[in-house]
């Protein structure tokens, strides 16, 4: 991985060192230690998952604070189309892009419109015969993205290559403001407004771009409460939405994959859901599809654990607003673009930090510790010992110096522990 | 030292179809910990999965034997079923004795047994119709 992922952080004073956070990590990320909730960051996906478990509020996403802005001479928003969901009674998105430009943007550059570019870049994608291997999974949730390449080596090859709608936004959003105002690309600033911390990690690290193509990433839970004060107070807004049905629909889970049109699609949120879908992908279970969307968060980015709305009020929300809205209005032939602009700049790279030696002979032997270790557990996946499962815990006692004596059977007699007193 | 491998069980249970396939993803997680080649741990998985589920289907289940190498990994499957009549024609792509019911759930195309050949660098079939079948399969690792 590029850098150390710490987008997910702990507010030690709040975490009482339970296990809720630990037991529901998908990539069994976290281990309680000191009565502290630690993350292992080599492992960790940055889905949010623990921030969304934690009753004690213990665990934070990492994004910027709205003064970034400050440091450009032009700044540009460019907000998703789940922000349009977080807002009661709204009938036209153009009440949220003048909202925007009263807090303080100079323009806004919507990610749908991304998104219906990225849709008809799939599309020339899947009519050009450029899979590697179908089904071609759709990369635009970063936390699956970092999910594969952790775990899901062998599914590399089924990853679309093309750029996120929000790169493809920060890139033509950057040349209008250069254009439209005479200043050099480094003087303006471009800031997506996210629903997961995923999304922050995967732009500030650049995935599959040479480097990061936004100068910041904003929360739409901060950036809501900015709007709503502003929000009221605009009359007859103008009109600044350039996006239809179809970039709208990216918001919730099978948007992405109905932006396919005439192809064998479907989409699956949940990272449980989607863990087993890429098993089946693994095994060659899964035929007759073009195209996968796979969405970490339960009901797409509108799950995501930066947002306001509950995910299913605010996909009904959207749902308004698509209403009267066309299929697309962007389209790339209007871009004046090259197939190669919508291109990814850089392969992914898959992330070795699951494997336990790189000298195989070394690994067997500790696989074979490992093993038996656990053979000696309680195999209750208690997480008393700090580990989410008693696999996990046989590990740490090999890989990482934990004590085998944190397994509740040394501490109980009642379970039967092999230790005499 | 290269003769040292790790050894894994696995009863393949009859009982319940959407089970067929925990032995493959078990000996897959395993390989994933080595490190292995993720085109031999698909290799490996879909020869393994393909002979679950052939058990479940034909024989109401059996054992797999797993034995991971430095260089390779043997894979023993064996049954107590019906046995195959007729290896070469069993071993034909298309070619299904599996019955109706487990056809319309999507399984019994035929190409169980081809599958696992192709992706094992060696598969040998010891059947005794009444008695049952054994599979001995040979991955090589990259």
């Amino acid at each position: 991985m590029p850098f150390e992922k710490r987008f997910v952080t702990l507010d030690a004073d709040k975490c009482k060192g339970c296990i809720t956070c630990m037991k529901r990590c998908p990539t069994e990320a976290i281990r309680v230690r000191g009565g502290k909730a630690k993350i292992l960051y080599e492992r960790c996906i940055a889905c949010g998952e623990c921030i969304r478990a934690c009753s004690y509020h213990a665990k934070k996403a990492v994004y910027d604070k709205m003064e970034i802005i400050d440091g450009y001479k032009y700044k540009v928003a460019l907000p998703p189309p789940a922000l349009y969901g977080q807002f009661n009674n709204l009938n036209d998105i153009n009440y949220v892009l003048e909202g925007l430009l009263s807090i303080g943007f100079d323009d806004i550059y919507e990610t749908s419109r991304g998104a219906e570019l990225i849709s008809e870049a799939t599309r020339n994608f899947i009519a050009d015969g450029k899979a590697n291997r179908k089904p071609i999974i759709g990369t635009t949730c970063p936390a699956i993205v970092d999910l594969i390449l952790l775990k899901f080596h062998d599914l590399k090859d089924n990853m679309l290559t093309l750029l996120t709608p929000v790169d493809v936004a920060a890139k033509l959003a950057r040349e209008k403001a250069v254009a439209d105002t005479g200043l050099r690309p480094e003087e303006i600033g471009v800031f997506f407004i996210s629903s997961c911390p995923a999304k922050v990690y995967s732009l500030k690290s650049a995935f599959g771009v040479k480097a990061p193509l936004v100068d910041g990433v904003l929360s739409v839970n901060e950036i809501y409460f900015k709007l709503i004060n502003e929000m009221p107070k605009i009359q007859n807004p103008r009109e600044l939405s350039k996006a239809g049905v179809t970039g709208l629909s990216w918001a919730v889970s099978g948007g992405e994959a109905a932006g396919i049109f005439g192809n064998v699609s479907f989409a699956v949120d949940g990272l449980e859901n989607v863990i087993n879908i890429l098993k089946d992908i693994e095994d060659d279970k899964v035929h007759h599809t073009d195209y996968i969307e796979l969405n970490a968060c339960s009901g797409g980015c509108v799950g995501g654990v930066l947002n306001i709305e509950n995910p299913y009020i605010a996909k009904a929300k959207i749902g308004v607003l698509k209403k009267y809205a066309p299929v697309s209005k962007n389209n790339i032939e209007q871009t004046g673009k090259s197939r190669e602009f919508f291109c990814q700049e850089k392969d992914f790279e898959v992330s070795q930090a699951f494997k336990l030696d790189d000298d195989r002979v070394k690994a067997m032997t500790k696989l074979k510790q490992i093993g038996g270790i656990y053979r000696q557990l309680a195999h209750l996946d208690c997480g008393i010992c700090g580990a989410p499962s008693c696999k996990a815990f046989s590990e740490d006692v090999v890989l990482r110096g934990q004590s085998i004596e944190a397994c509740v059977k040394f501490r109980l007699p009642e379970l039967g522990g092999g230790k005499e007193r | 030292m290269s003769d040292e491998c790790i050894r894994l069980e696995f009863k393949v249970d009859s009982e319940n179809f959407a089970s067929a396939g925990s032995a493959s993803e078990a000996v897959k997680t395993q390989l994933k910990l080595l490190g292995i080649n993720s085109h031999d741990v698909r290799r490996v998985a879909i020869a393994m999965y393909e002979g679950e589920i052939n058990m479940v289907i034909h024989a109401k289940g059996g054992t797999a034997v797993v034995e991971i190498y430095q260089n390779r990994v043997d894979i023993t499957l064996a049954d107590r079923g019906p046995g195959i009549a007729d290896i070469d024609l069993a071993m034909k792509e298309g070619y299904s004795t599996a019955p109706d019911n487990i056809r319309e759930l999507g399984f019994g195309a035929g190409m169980g047994l081809p599958n696992m050949k192709k992706n094992t660098d060696e598969m040998r079939i010891v059947s005794n119709p009444g008695v049952g079948t054994t599979i001995y399969m040979k991955v090589n690792l990259t």
